[in-house]
């Protein structure tokens, strides 16, 4: 598959059905003051949100009906979310969940695991957070130190994840732990685990990000036992799995939409009069995101048909986090403002917010850096 | 329409490019030689036909399809008038013979016309009605873009003109939006060109003992380039995919900006990564990267088309951004 492959796709009349809906949902809820869209990312956490989205059947709409999903296709879900990300609806709560635990855990997790926590992730009441970051492996997964000791019925964790966002929120962490020697590839020996968060020895710890949020938070495993059904997958696959799980991290609209409030903001704050540098510059975002919006759903569709388009979704979350974090950039240099959170001023509070979250925008999920060299690799350079 | 008829053109073009144009080819033409031999090969092989339906003695090949024949001509830096040949037998949905162009015409003149010299008719677009011109109606003066292809100025005749009727989906910019499109296409395939010559010369160029391409800021340029180019293809094809429907002209908008700005980026990696030897004659990389500088700026510069969608987008306000993005890269024009 060439890296350059992404084929067009059409979105299927499911999809743009479920889009109608996901609108209905959205607009009573605005109707009813639920969440105020300039305040949110997609990492904002609102638990009763996600429920009211789960009970209306908008989570986990791709598991299987057994588990009480929609069995909707990958673009369906593309709908639903670039959607929920458009409306700047707080969908931190159930967003892992949604995108990478649930189709991980249907795929690879037990019978017990299937059982017991999907319908929960699909009625909006169980949370996940992801542990694979240590103090010592960052953008270096292969490092990971955080040990699986097997134990009688189970394994025993011990060690320190960190960057887990939502840690002291969610119901489960999938944790990648070392069970064995890493061998000459570095990439064996990992294994992912299903953590109940109520197990005693977890103990999460909030780190307080530079815009005062808590949302991060780093996450200590003292001995926490884990029993076998809570494994992920087979023993030593952890790195194949959470590299399978990448594709999807990055090629969908969180990576392009996170700050899309704050561009329609700018619109509404030029008027329907611009001065020709402005329309250039509004001209030029729009084309961008354009592109980007194409490209994932080409993305989605790859992932749709079963391929793998590690490459081609490292290239989204590039060209897409690139973008996000040029929005404020390029609003400030047309609208004056004074960034504060003390104001009445939806703009200049989103204008606010944006700056001091942007920094992150290219380092979640991986790094730029991280991931031009994976395209440089995807390009045989490597 | 056909997805075996447009691979099986597509194949045999990609043939006859790669065994008939070559540094010469493209010198010579660059000198004012209209290599009329292989525009004969080309019309042979039914490219000019691609947008015509097949019940009116074309191809019948889909907008995308079309449009990809455009960006391999470019790929190959065919120094024809094909694309051009291409739109107007579309637009006017019969075959042509000969090489064929299209203008804007104020007062009987335009400028920098394509290939009109050697035209053997030019689609005219006066006050947005249109007609069609025979060569004994065209005075040409010719000229050249940075790449040496004709860009001539005319002075039109319309005593013999005729009368074409306009189509009711190009949008208030008529022609310019068909020119901007096949421009965009033309520039996917440059910078896919340069782009291969770059990734190519990465790795074989050495330099402290191995290739440039083991170092990582020649890499993440490389990168850097890739995305270029596939952000502004999907462009592209997500505006052939309107060909005949209302929104073409937004979706062109959407296209050139892209692809105009990709092809700056894209044309300095490429000199960037071949160093001195790139910008010499004795290279082919030129042959690309100039084609891309004089591309851009055809049928209006990426600021112009920005400054139009941003025109639009402003006139409709934040809460019509979104259905607006939605609307115009659904995957399949409505």
């Amino acid at each position: 598959m060439s890296v350059f492959q992404f084929d067009a796709v059409v979105l299927p009349q499911e999809a743009e059905e479920a889009r109608k809906e996901i609108r209905l949902f959205l607009a009573k809820e605005l109707d009813e003051d639920r969440f105020a869209p300039h305040r949110c990312t997609w990492s904002s956490f609102d638990a009763e949100f996600s429920r009211r989205l789960g009970q209306a059947g908008f989570i986990g709409m791709m598991l299987p009906a057994k588990y009480g999903g929609k069995e909707a296709s990958t673009l369906t879900r593309f709908v639903i979310t670039e959607e929920l990300l458009a409306a700047g609806s707080p969908c931190g709560a159930h967003w892992v969940a949604d995108r990478q635990s649930g189709p991980q855990i249907l795929r690879h997790g037990s019978d017990r695991a299937k059982t017991e926590i999907l319908p929960k992730i699909v009625a909006g009441e169980c949370f996940f957070g992801i542990g694979m970051s240590e103090p010592g492996a960052g953008s270096d997964l292969a490092a990971v130190k955080t040990s699986a000791k097997k134990v009688d019925g189970g394994w025993s964790i011990t060690g320190q994840k960190i960057w887990t966002t939502n840690a002291h929120n969610v119901q489960y962490m999938i944790v990648l732990a070392r069970t064995g020697d890493a061998g000459p590839s570095r990439h064996e020996g990992l294994t992912q685990f299903i953590v109940d968060m109520t197990t005693p020895g977890v103990t999460p710890r909030g780190i307080t990000d530079l815009a005062g949020n808590h949302e991060f938070n780093e996450v200590f495993f003292d001995e926490c036992f884990v029993p076998d059904d809570m494994m992920v997958g087979e023993v030593g696959a952890g790195w194949s799995l959470v590299t399978g799980e990448l594709a999807f991290e990055r090629s969908t609209p969180d990576r392009f939409l996170t700050d899309f409030q704050l561009f329609r903001g700018l619109v509404d704050e030029i008027g329907p009069e611009p001065d020709r540098g402005q329309a250039v510059q509004i001209g030029a975002m729009v084309a961008e995101l354009a592109s980007l919006r194409r490209m994932s759903i080409s993305v989605a569709g790859m992932l749709e048909r079963g391929e793998q388009p590690v490459v081609q979704a490292a290239m989204v979350k590039d060209l897409g986090t690139a973008f996000e974090r040029s929005v404020p950039e390029i609003a400030r240099s047309m609208v004056a403002v004074e960034p504060t959170k003390q104001t009445q001023n939806d703009f200049t509070e989103a204008m606010a917010d944006t700056i001091l979250r942007a920094p992150t925008f290219t380092l979640r999920g991986g790094t730029r850096e991280i991931l031009k060299s994976m395209i440089a690799r995807g390009l045989g350079l490597r | 329409m056909n997805d075996d008829i447009g691979g099986i053109i597509h194949d045999q073009f990609t043939k006859l490019l790669e065994q008939n144009v070559d540094r010469k080819t493209i010198l010579s033409a660059e000198g004012q030689e209209f290599p009329s031999e292989l525009w004969q090969a080309v019309e042979d092989a039914g490219v000019p036909l691609a947008l015509v339906a097949e019940d009116s003695g074309g191809v019948g090949l889909s907008g995308v399809e079309a449009f990809r024949l455009i960006s391999t001509a470019a790929y190959h830096a065919l120094p024809l008038p094909v694309a051009e040949a291409i739109v107007v037998a579309g637009l006017i949905r019969r075959p042509l013979r000969g090489p064929t162009s299209f203008a804007r015409v104020a007062d009987r003149a335009a400028g920098r016309v394509p290939y009109a010299a050697d035209a053997k008719q030019i689609l005219c677009e006066v006050d947005g009605g249109w007609s069609l011109v025979s060569s004994s109606g065209v005075t040409a003066r010719p000229g050249k873009n940075l790449a040496g292809e004709a860009r001539d100025d005319v002075e039109i005749d319309f005593a013999q003109a005729e009368g074409i009727e306009t189509p009711d989906w190009l949008g208030s910019h008529g022609l310019d939006s068909v020119g901007a499109l096949i421009r965009a296409a033309q520039m996917r395939g440059a910078m896919q060109r340069a782009f291969d010559m770059s990734l190519t010369h990465a790795g074989e160029r050495e330099q402290f003992g191995r290739p440039i391409g083991k170092f990582q800021a020649v890499q993440h340029m490389l990168a850097d380039a890739a995305g270029q180019l596939v952000a502004a293809g999907g462009l592209v094809d997500n505006a052939a995919e309107a060909w005949g429907q209302p929104d073409f002209g937004f979706r062109v908008a959407l296209a050139k900006s892209r692809a105009g700005a990709a092809a700056g980026k894209v044309a300095e990696v490429a000199h960037q990564v071949h160093a001195a030897m790139g910008i010499t004659q004795d290279h082919d990389l030129n042959f690309y990267t100039r084609r891309l500088w004089s591309w851009r700026d055809e049928f209006g510069s990426e600021a112009i088309w920005q400054e139009r969608i941003g025109r639009a987008i402003c006139a409709g306000g934040g809460a019509a951004l979104w259905p607006s993005i939605i609307s115009a890269t659904a995957g399949d024009a409505a």
